[in-house]
């Protein structure tokens, strides 16, 4: 069946506008700490290698208002074995939830007092530390502790403000190394690290949009210097809803430049539900008139040919049909890329009934490819499904089976009423899978185990000091400043955007020239695998102060930090001085004689070598004598007299032919 | 009512939410110096500060505002939230055992309190069977509240109450009987209730949780469908102690009362059998037994309830450099009883035997047990030993020290003969006094050893 709607490709405002699009973002950033933020455990250290296994169950417990949340009873009815693999050097008795907390991480909370007060956000007096349940496992507690730090605010973005909910300091959770049947796995290295979440209001209409105010957060937070950075440091949280729809979480999109197409695909999706319900209700389907039956079509199907079913069979599994009454042909409705409304029902078989193993069903809709006619027909009898009825099959244990069933139902039943409240998971693809039910409210506790922390006046006045200048200030300013366009973002949310303005504004270095050396050379440095972040503020403030003497060459100063960070990479850094360098590299002044002395004997050098033409030759003496000269004689010097001896030269050995 | 409106709030907060006529509940918007904050009023723990007014918000976060940077509240109206937890019939089935469920303040299942963020425990059977159905699958449940308190508050008065209740349940006929008791003195009770109450016809099953049952990862569910399990099938006859055997959900372990301790102040294993190995392991699929050396259940209800107890005994914990005035001091105030947990094999410093031979010639009974909590008093070994067994301490074996305590505690409560008293005192009623010990009754792996590092990785403990 072809997709009823445009491609992502030809998607426009306009489209988006249309389907009613809105989205916003949850950004979870790691902070650049040495321990974790409730015990004194390292941060930032992983390894899958582990010492040990603990086994826990979660249990749902009544929120404080005295209700059970949705993914609660979600996660009771999955039963699942959850594995924890801890080594000794990254957790301790409180990550395992075996010791009460210690106080949070102080250095961590002023990080994200630092990005509040960046972000606009109206600072808490007091800090209530909340648990959120997680009851996935994916923390040993059952719950996250959690707190907020400031509320409602907002950034810029284009010509209008984007509005900040909230951002919040919390405990990073485990990382999942597989979920097959009743067992999950995770790693705890991860667990505990101190992480913020910055939560945009519904501000954003197009995917693009909300990349874009993504990139805008990270940029800020990397500006503190003070954030992890690297694959996983920094996760997002998209929130989608179409006109109609329902807001969708998209868990965990480690990387901004899959944001896009994932909201295109969830919008899409959230179109293609709304179709189905109205499809539904013109054929009289409706909540309170779906009709659904389970049967045990085991019988049927012993001498299926069909590999999975008969695997099943084999090993004394049963399998059950559910007959939905009018669905026949929907399933196979396209409801995002390269998906089909079947998997709505496979994946909530696949999560909550630990169905994990694929196929994990089989429906009517697809009739000819697995099952055969005669499989189907002999279903069809047992179950008295009439034409217009989709079959779906599900196998397993008796207990998995009747889950599966159940969840079948309560899907088709949502598929009435139109987009159901789901977390979901990114898929690398672009389309999103059904991860669980959306949590609400109803899931955050007080945390019993630590009193409120005041952040007091001094603590936030001493924060306010220190801040720096938002990142798209500094942008601004840098576009005024003609710098090349490709550093201006980096180089705003860069530790050293502090010193670069010290830089052209005290010692007024060329704006130009210390972006490029600060982006690109750095850059260049790095990629030779030198180590420029180890080069302090004062000692590139202090090469920078020669420059503008005229003591060193723009040349020069490039020179000046390789030497020194090729001297330093197998030494202590002590051992090497900067001034040294500058010292050895800048000895001299160079007379116009001397250097008239020099270009003549380079000239003199190269006359019997070969070159393909008087360019070639040009550029190759100029490389000879500014390899010597360069550090302290600008190359405008030495170019404007080579070209005039060089004339000469030509001229003289013109000469020499002739005669 | 104004008072409920303000619940938890003093001082300066309390004007400043008076101010503005608002209270507990409001739905409000607060307009402060550093920001502006929506969301609904809730009551205050009453161990805070009185500059912060605690909020929470749509998104389910509390957070706290100092009253001195507010310059507006407006509200929006009010919504009370009630805390009730899901209420269901507990089923009964005739053919099902009858057991009963003694409250005396530990959490086994729980709501929270708002006010003071305390765990309260829900105990009717109907709360219990919507908190922890599973329980219905084993028995049919009555429940008491006998008292509400910390365990660190549990003493005479509520040891001798629960006796006389335990007595009066097994007149009655019950199956069996289960305690949830707060941990931290779980081992004291379980001591005493075994000197109380003896010959008791049924299994008295002692059980409480490390982690409270507001976490999903709590195992106080856990424990307490184990120890109902225990009560209800298990063919004992002693007073136990059933909690996690490793932190891990595996299994519990029943333990004697008489050689039970809390060895750590916050994992699920806590709870150890010392010198000695546990009667069972117990899981969700049934009971395996360890050792078959146990009092069987019976059909008499031929229990004896002596409630007996002296308070005017103490516990001397010695250390290096005690001074003999300490000992003069308990002696002074009227103590009729010491247990010492003496160093070693069970040993003082000498400056301290004038001392003790006073406390003995006044007829003070003293008893010295081991710090080291594994293993036998054994005072022949060192002339240090023999020489304090000659001024009139007596040698308790390898009872643990709070164990002997207790026992110290019941036998003065009935005589106060020297040879009365240390006639009871070494005449074990259920095992406080063991005649060995077992080599694997002492195990404590040293982390970081391969062969031990080996076991955890592929046992999950």
């Amino acid at each position: 069946m072809m997709t009823p709607f445009k491609s992502f490709d030809q998607m426009t405002a306009e489209d988006y506008a249309a389907i009613g699009l809105t989205c916003g973002l949850e950004v979870h950033q790691q902070l650049l700490t040495n321990r974790k933020l409730f015990c004194r455990c390292p941060a930032g250290r992983y390894g899958s290698d582990y010492d040990a296994e603990i086994l826990r169950h979660m249990r749902p417990t009544l929120s404080e208002l005295g209700e059970y949340d949705g993914t609660a009873l979600m996660e009771k009815k999955t039963r699942k074995n959850i594995h924890y693999r801890v080594h000794r050097d990254t957790v301790c008795t409180y990550d395992i939830d075996d010791s009460p907390p210690f106080f949070p991480d102080p250095y961590a909370i002023d990080i994200a007092l630092e990005l509040s007060l960046l972000l606009g956000l109206g600072i808490v007096s007091e800090i209530h530390i909340a648990r959120k349940q997680y009851l996935d496992g994916s923390i040993p507690a059952g719950f996250q502790r959690t707190a907020i730090i400031g509320v409602t605010g907002s950034i810029p973005y284009l010509d209008r403000r984007i509005g900040i909910t909230q951002l919040s300091i919390e405990e990073d959770s485990c990382r999942e190394v597989s979920d097959i049947g009743h067992d999950r796995i995770y790693l705890t290295d991860r667990l505990g690290m101190p992480l913020i979440e910055v939560v945009t209001d519904p501000d954003m209409h197009t995917p693009q949009e909300l990349a874009e105010v993504c990139q805008v957060i990270r940029w800020l937070c990397r500006s503190t210097g003070k954030v992890r950075t690297g694959y996983g440091a920094a996760r997002e949280d998209v929130n989608v809803s179409v006109e109609g729809g329902t807001r969708i979480e998209i868990k965990g999109v480690p990387q901004i430049t899959r944001i896009p197409l994932l909201v295109y695909n969830e919008a899409i999706r959230q179109c293609a539900l709304l179709h189905i319900r109205d499809t539904l209700k013109q054929r009289g389907i409706t909540k309170d008139t779906l009709k659904c039956r389970t049967h045990d079509v085991t019988q049927a199907l012993f001498r299926t040919p069909y590999g999975p079913i008969r695997k099943a069979v084999d090993r004394g599994h049963r399998v059950k049909c559910v007959t939905l009454n009018g669905f026949a042909g929907l399933l196979n409705y396209p409801t995002q890329e390269h998906t089909i409304f079947a998997k709505e029902f496979a994946d909530r078989v696949r999560v909550i009934a630990c169905l994990t193993k694929l196929p994990n069903m089989v429906h009517s809709d697809t009739a000819s490819e697995q099952l055969t006619v005669r499989d189907w027909k002999s279903i069809r009898k047992r179950t008295q499904a009439g034409d217009n009825d989709a079959l779906i099959l599900v196998w397993g244990d008796e207990a998995d089976a009747t889950t599966a069933c159940q969840e079948i139902i309560l899907r088709a039943r949502e598929a009435t009423i139109g987009v159901p409240k789901d977390t979901r998971q990114a898929h690398k693809d672009g389309t999103t899978g059904f991860e669980r039910v959306l949590p609400g409210a109803e899931r955050m506790y007080p945390d019993t185990d630590l009193p409120p922390i005041t952040i007091d006046a001094d603590r936030l006045q001493r924060i306010r000091d220190q801040l720096s200048t938002p990142s798209w200030e500094r942008q601004e300013r840098y576009r005024t400043l003609n710098l090349p366009a490709e550093t201006i973002t980096p180089l705003s949310a860069s530790p050293r955007a502090n010193l670069f303005e010290k830089l052209i504004d005290n010692l007024h270095v060329d704006p130009v020239f210390a972006a490029v050396v600060f982006m690109q050379r750095f850059k260049r440095f790095r990629r030779d695998g030198l180590h420029p972040e180890s080069l302090t503020d004062q000692q590139i403030h202090s090469v920078f102060a020669f420059h503008v003497q005229g003591k060193l060459t723009r040349r020069g100063v490039v020179r000046v930090f390789r030497t020194y960070l090729r001297a330093t990479q197998h030494h202590h850094h002590d051992a090497i001085d900067i001034a040294q360098v500058i010292a050895d590299l800048s000895t001299r002044s160079y007379t116009q004689d001397e250097l008239i002395a020099i270009v003549t004997q380079t000239i003199e050098q190269i006359r019997t070598m070969a070159f393909p033409d008087s360019g070639a030759r040009h550029r190759f003496v100029i490389g000879i004598i500014m390899r010597e000269v360069g550090s302290v004689v600008e190359s405008s010097r030495v170019l404007h007299l080579i070209g005039n001896m060089m004339i000469d030269h030509t001229r003289q050995d013109k000469q020499e032919e002739v005669a | 009512m104004v008072e409920d409106r303000l619940k938890g709030y003093r001082g300066t907060a309390r004007t400043v939410i008076s101010q503005y006529d608002v209270g507990i509940w409001s739905d409000v918007e607060i307009q402060a110096t550093h920001g502006r904050f929506r969301g609904l009023i809730l009551p205050r723990s009453e161990t805070a500060d009185d500059a912060h007014i605690v909020i929470k918000l749509k998104t389910g976060y509390n957070i706290g505002i100092a009253v001195a940077t507010i310059t507006n509240i407006t509200e929006h109206g009010r919504r009370e939230v009630q805390y009730k937890i899901t209420e269901q019939e507990f089923p009964t089935d005739p053919n099902k055992p009858n057991i009963t469920l003694f409250g005396t303040g530990g959490t086994i299942a729980s709501r929270l309190d708002y006010r003071t963020g305390a765990v309260i425990p829900a105990f009717s059977p109907g709360e219990l069977y919507g908190s922890v159905p599973e329980l219905a699958d084993a028995c049919n449940l009555r429940t008491e509240k006998l008292y509400g308190v910390f365990s660190e508050n549990m003493g005479p008065v509520q040891y001798i109450k629960l006796a006389e209740k335990i007595g009066e349940e097994i007149a009655k006929g019950v199956d069996g009987i289960v305690i949830g008791h707060g941990t931290d003195t779980m081992h004291h009770t379980a001591a005493i209730l075994t000197f109380m109450v003896q010959r008791p016809p049924i299994p008295i099953i002692m059980v409480g949780s490390q982690r409270s049952s507001d976490r999903p990862s709590s195992d106080a569910a856990l424990n307490l469908i184990k120890a109902v399990k225990v009560a209800a099938e298990g063919d004992f006859a002693e007073v136990l102690v059933c909690m996690f055997g490793p932190t891990s959900d595996h299994y519990d372990l029943l333990h004697r009362g008489t050689r039970v301790r809390k060895m750590h102040s916050s994992y699920r294993s806590a709870f150890r059998t010392i010198s000695d190995i546990p009667l069972a392991m117990v899981d969700l699929h049934g009971i395996h037994q360890l050792r078959d050396d146990y009092r069987r259940r019976r059909t008499d209800r031929d229990v004896i309830i002596n409630t007996a107890f002296e308070e005017k005994v103490t516990m001397v914990y010695y250390y290096p450099n005690m001074k003999p005035d300490i000992i003069d001091a308990i002696v002074e105030k009227g103590y009729r009883g010491i247990v010492i947990a003496g160093t070693g094999l069970g040993h003082i410093n000498k400056p301290i035997y004038e001392a003790v031979k006073r406390a003995t010639d006044k007829g003070v009974h003293i008893f010295m047990t081991v710090q080291t909590l594994w293993g036998y008093v054994q005072m022949y070994v060192y002339e240090t030993g023999r020489e304090i067994m000659e001024l009139g301490v007596v040698p308790a074996a390898n009872m643990l020290p709070e164990v002997a305590y207790m026992k110290l505690c019941w036998t003065l409560g009935q005589t106060d003969d020297r040879n009365e008293v240390r006639r009871i005192m070494l005449t074990p009623i259920s095992d406080e006094i063991t005649d060995r010990e077992p080599y694997n009754g002492y195990l404590i792996f040293q982390g970081a050893i391969p062969e031990v590092q080996e076991f955890l990785r592929t046992i999950k403990r």
